[in-house]
């Protein structure tokens, strides 16, 4: 694992270069960030792989027991395109380190990186048959691995209703153990102790980043009273300077969206908010006239029952509201059926244990967003999955537990 | 280099090349082995790499010691001097310990990112593989032990550990847990600062492995004083690491004696924790001093008279085997060595016979010598006292069944030695001889050996000899003892916890146990306003 690390850092370019043509992501961002990335990750799991351990048991009568912590066999993973390295690796890497065999089904929208990554494993040295990778479609090529009666654990990453289907389709066919991360439509709350402008840059990035399209997207944000005229205003003024362009382009910020189906879901939305009544701030058209670029928008005047407070939109477009009290962002930032990731932007030593507790979400950062790390397990609560990606927690889902117990006579001690 | 057991690996790499010749297949009809001198009589090999590195390692400079003190280092295969290393003295563990104190309290070693704290370790394996035959000869020539078990197993060994550690670094993780009110808990695991580490001279580079790799992979700062008898390699491969990229005074490397620089590190003020591997005797002066200093805490690796207990069902060949190599393996120079070998009286005849002719057939010589499997004791002092022991064996009415005597008339060699119809009340069976003396102990049944073998203050490992799961469970269990192997021995790999009970000393190393030695526990504290959930 630490020699395919190695060889990826050796083909740093290349890889960036093909996940920018492929998904529209910044060549920059790729070459620094998503692929050395994903080597480190490989390399935390290698240094994992001799460190997993099941327990001796305090069993109350005379025998002696202990857990056994085994690969749990067959494993298929369905990744997204909108990070395609990283998402790779985040699943492959624990899987391997716990000694399972898997097949990877990336995006058809970003396969190539995959097939490279599977080139490279070869080279490195993992056996034939560890590592296979087989491009197509979710309906037809996910959707076999999914009811496939010799598979023993599907780990997948994509839409809520497609999560719906694999769950389903592992429930009819072997009963397959099935980790599911989902969509988002994540709250960053910002209280009125906020720094303004280090609030306004946060929840910038949370939303706009890779182009609105990330699962943990801080696509709701609300901003206490006391700050939210000035917040509006230099959030609108952001927004508008953000530099859209060609992404192989080093002054660039923003590519383009990754197809044309999620384009046309993004203008429509955008014509939702419109209709729904909630205020278009900036932005709000396609940007240019070739490729798939949408300007970065912002409404203000959201409701939570507004589709665009509802619904998942995948692309640059923020909801701007604003909140009174601790409590009700609270219950506004939990209406939702979603429970992926929170932002909260306070000093208040009080505030951010409050609503840290509060919010039902699997990752809560606290001023700061988007700071993953290896180490630290990331995942859903409620319809945005179950199971957990990175850090100790992710080798759970490739472990089986067995337990071994045989008697004991004459011991000194039970 | 893939690492294996030492066990498998090294039966597999001599039994292939052990020699019989004529005169010892004579003598041993007449029931006394006599071991040829010619061996020994030959020219030592000159070993194959230079000795370039010989001064305290601080702060990472190699500088003279204080006063200007050397002392010299002894090849014990001839007791010729391999060099002049410099004597670290009271004044030099202080430079050494406030190096290491401004390298945790100001330097970069415990702010970088724990990941980066593994790249160096792992750049530091890396430099271990590419250095191996250089380090495994220094290793040789300094400790006396055979250098094919030095490239073949240990140093492989000491890359794998490293790297083991290195996978722990970004891994270390304290608790949430709940209060009974309304607080928010969190527990830290902080590194606990600047460790004192006194390692032994019996396997240099492993022992410097099992220390500085959890030290340093839980973010801390080291001043490790290494044995006056094998202070060479480490000094060579605390070079490699700082190549490697450590930071300046996280390691810090002092030569010198127990009395003054151990006793110095032991007694500082500055030090926050003392690990130490040695005898019993040593271990508890550290304890001592640790206590009337400022109770640094200590983890103690001390000395031991393990059992080796052969049951009536055994594989009477692989019982042989695996009981001889418990014994005489590095020379007999284990602290978790068998040294008392219980076999069941239904099989003892056997095993006896089996035991001796093993043991005549030890390839004793120059460590250098392609096939040897056994090199000299490491110095004088060691070597008189296994002949003492050897004679107190004779005079206390065990049978003398093969050796006993000193090998060669050069450096520091002794015959293997096996001693039949031992009684538990005599010294060789009670004391730690640290030498290739074998002693063979007669039992009838499960509670007699089970009490026999647990009659010691050592509780430092044991192996069971048995096919039957029940034995072997009972066995286990009622053995006092930090390691039991079952149906093997000196199974060293890198996640299995090693240490003793009893005067064997406190405090586990190797696998996530290690860990605990060097990270201090914070808990933290503070109430919640209205939780959603308690």
């Amino acid at each position: 694992m630490h020699k395919f690390a190695d060889l990826i850092e050796q083909h740093l370019e290349e890889l960036a270069a093909l996940d920018s043509m492929d998904g529209g992501k910044l060549f920059f961002f790729n070459k620094v960030l998503d692929i050395p990335g994903s080597a480190e990750t490989l390399r935390y799991y290698a240094g994992a792989a001799d460190k997993i351990h099941g327990e001796t048991l305090k069993m109350s009568s005379a025998y002696h027991a202990y857990t056994l912590r085994e690969p749990i066999g067959v494993v298929g993973h369905i990744i997204p395109w909108n990070f395609p390295t990283v998402m790779f690796f985040m699943k492959v890497s624990p899987a391997l380190a716990v000694g399972c065999t898997m097949i990877v089904k990336p995006a058809e929208q970003t396969p190539l990186s995959a097939l490279y990554y599977a080139h490279l494993a070869k080279l490195a040295g993992i056996p034939d048959g560890v590592i296979n990778v087989v491009t197509g479609f979710g309906s037809t090529a996910g959707a076999a691995i999914c009811s496939h009666m010799d598979v023993d654990k599907i780990s997948f990453t994509g839409s809520t209703e497609v999560g719906r289907l694999v769950m389903q389709a592992a429930a009819t066919s072997n009963l397959k153990a099935v980790s599911l991360e989902l969509g988002g439509k994540s709250p960053l709350i910002i209280f009125d102790d906020a720094d303004v402008d280090m609030a306004v840059e946060l929840a910038h990035l949370a939303i706009f980043f890779n182009k609105g399209e990330i699962c943990v997207a801080g696509s709701r944000v609300y901003v206490q009273e006391g700050i939210y005229d000035e917040f509006v205003r230099k959030s609108a003024e952001k927004a508008k300077r953000r530099v859209v362009g060609d992404p192989f382009d080093p002054h660039v910020e923003q590519g383009p969206q990754v197809d044309k189906k999620q384009f046309e879901k993004i203008l429509a939305y955008i014509e939702h908010g419109k209709k729904e009544g909630a205020t278009l701030l900036t932005g709000g058209k396609p940007f240019g006239d070739k490729g798939y670029y949408i300007e970065p928008t912002i409404f203000t005047d959201v409701k939570e029952d507004m589709l665009i407070a509802k619904d998942e939109i995948f692309g640059p477009v923020m909801s701007l509201m604003k909140f009174k009290t601790v409590d009700e962002a609270i219950e506004r930032g939990n209406k939702t059926r979603y429970g992926l990731a929170a932002g909260i932007v306070t000093k208040d030593l009080n505030v951010a244990n409050r609503v840290s507790r509060s919010i039902r979400a699997g990752v809560i950062w606290i001023n700061c967003y988007f700071a993953f790390d290896r180490d630290c397990p990331y995942g859903g609560y409620k319809m945005s999955g179950f199971g957990r990606d990175m850090g100790l927690h992710a080798l759970d889902k490739y472990l089986q537990t067995k337990s071994v117990v045989t008697p004991l006579y004459d011991s000194p001690w039970l | 280099m893939a690492t294996r057991r030492l066990s498998s690996l090294i039966s597999r790499s001599f039994s292939a090349s052990r020699l019989v010749d004529q005169g010892r297949n004579s003598s041993w009809a007449k029931g006394i082995c006599q071991f040829g001198t010619a061996v020994a009589a030959e020219e030592p090999i000159t070993p194959p790499v230079q000795v370039n590195y010989t001064q305290l390692l601080i702060n990472g400079q190699f500088v003279d010691s204080a006063l200007g003190k050397t002392f010299p280092t002894l090849d014990p295969r001839t007791e010729d001097v391999i060099a002049h290393v410099a004597e670290g003295d009271a004044e030099d563990i202080n430079r050494a310990v406030s190096a290491a104190r401004k390298a945790f309290d100001e330097g970069p070693w415990p702010r970088m990112s724990p990941y980066e704290r593994s790249r160096i370790l792992y750049r530091f394996a890396d430099l271990l593989e590419k250095h191996n035959d250089e380090i495994a000869a220094i290793e040789t020539w300094d400790n006396g032990k055979p250098y094919e078990q030095a490239a073949l197993v240990e140093i492989p060994m000491f890359a794998r550990l490293m790297r083991y550690y290195a996978g722990w670094a970004d891994k270390i993780h304290g608790l949430t847990v709940p209060a009974d009110g309304p607080h928010h808990v969190q527990v830290l695991h902080e590194p606990i600062g600047v460790a004192g580490q006194i390692i032994p001279w019996n396997f240099p580079l492993l022992m410097y492995a099992w220390k500085v790799g959890p030290a340093l992979a839980c973010g801390n700062t080291i001043v490790m004083k290494v044995a006056e008898q094998t202070p060479l390699s480490a000094l060579y491969v605390s070079k490699l690491f700082h190549e490697a990229g450590l930071p300046p005074g996280v390691l810090n490397v002092i030569p010198g004696f127990g009395p003054t620089a151990g006793a110095a590190l032991a007694s500082h003020m500055d030090v926050d924790k003392l690990a130490f591997t040695g005898s019993t005797d040593t271990g508890k002066i550290v304890l001592q001093l640790a206590a009337k200093s400022n109770l640094k805490p200590v983890t103690l690796e001390l000395g031991g008279k393990s059992p080796f207990i052969i049951c009536e069902d055994a594989d009477v060949d692989q019982a042989v085997e695996v009981a001889h190599f418990a014994l005489f393996f590095n020379q007999g120079q284990c602290c978790c060595s068998g040294s008392r070998t219980f076999v069941h009286e239904s099989v003892y005849d056997e095993f006896l016979e089996k035991s001796k002719a093993r043991a005549m057939n030890r390839v004793v010589g120059d460590p250098f010598r392609k096939g040897v499997e056994q090199g000299p004791q490491i110095d004088l002092e060691q070597f008189n006292k296994i002949m003492r022991y050897i004679k107190s064996g004779i005079e206390s009415g065990a049978t003398l069944e093969s050796g006993g005597e000193r090998f060669g008339s050069k450096g520091y060699y002794i015959q293997p030695t096996v001693f039949s119809d031992v009684k538990d009340d005599m010294l060789i069976a009670k004391d730690e001889i640290f030498g290739p003396v074998q002693s063979i102990l007669k039992f009838k049944d499960m509670d007699e050996v089970i009490r026999r073998a647990n009659a010691t203050r050592y509780g430092l490992a044991a192996g069971v000899f048995t096919k039957n799961i029940d034995t072997a469970n009972t066995l286990v269990r009622a053995i006092r003892a930090g390691t039991i192997w079952v149906n093997c021995f000196d199974v060293f790999d890198a996640a299995i916890p090693f240490g003793g009970f009893k005067m064997s000393g406190n405090g586990r190393e190797k696998g996530i146990y290690s860990l605990n030695n060097y990270l201090q526990v914070k808990a933290v504290v503070t109430p919640l306003k209205n939780p959603a959930w308690l």
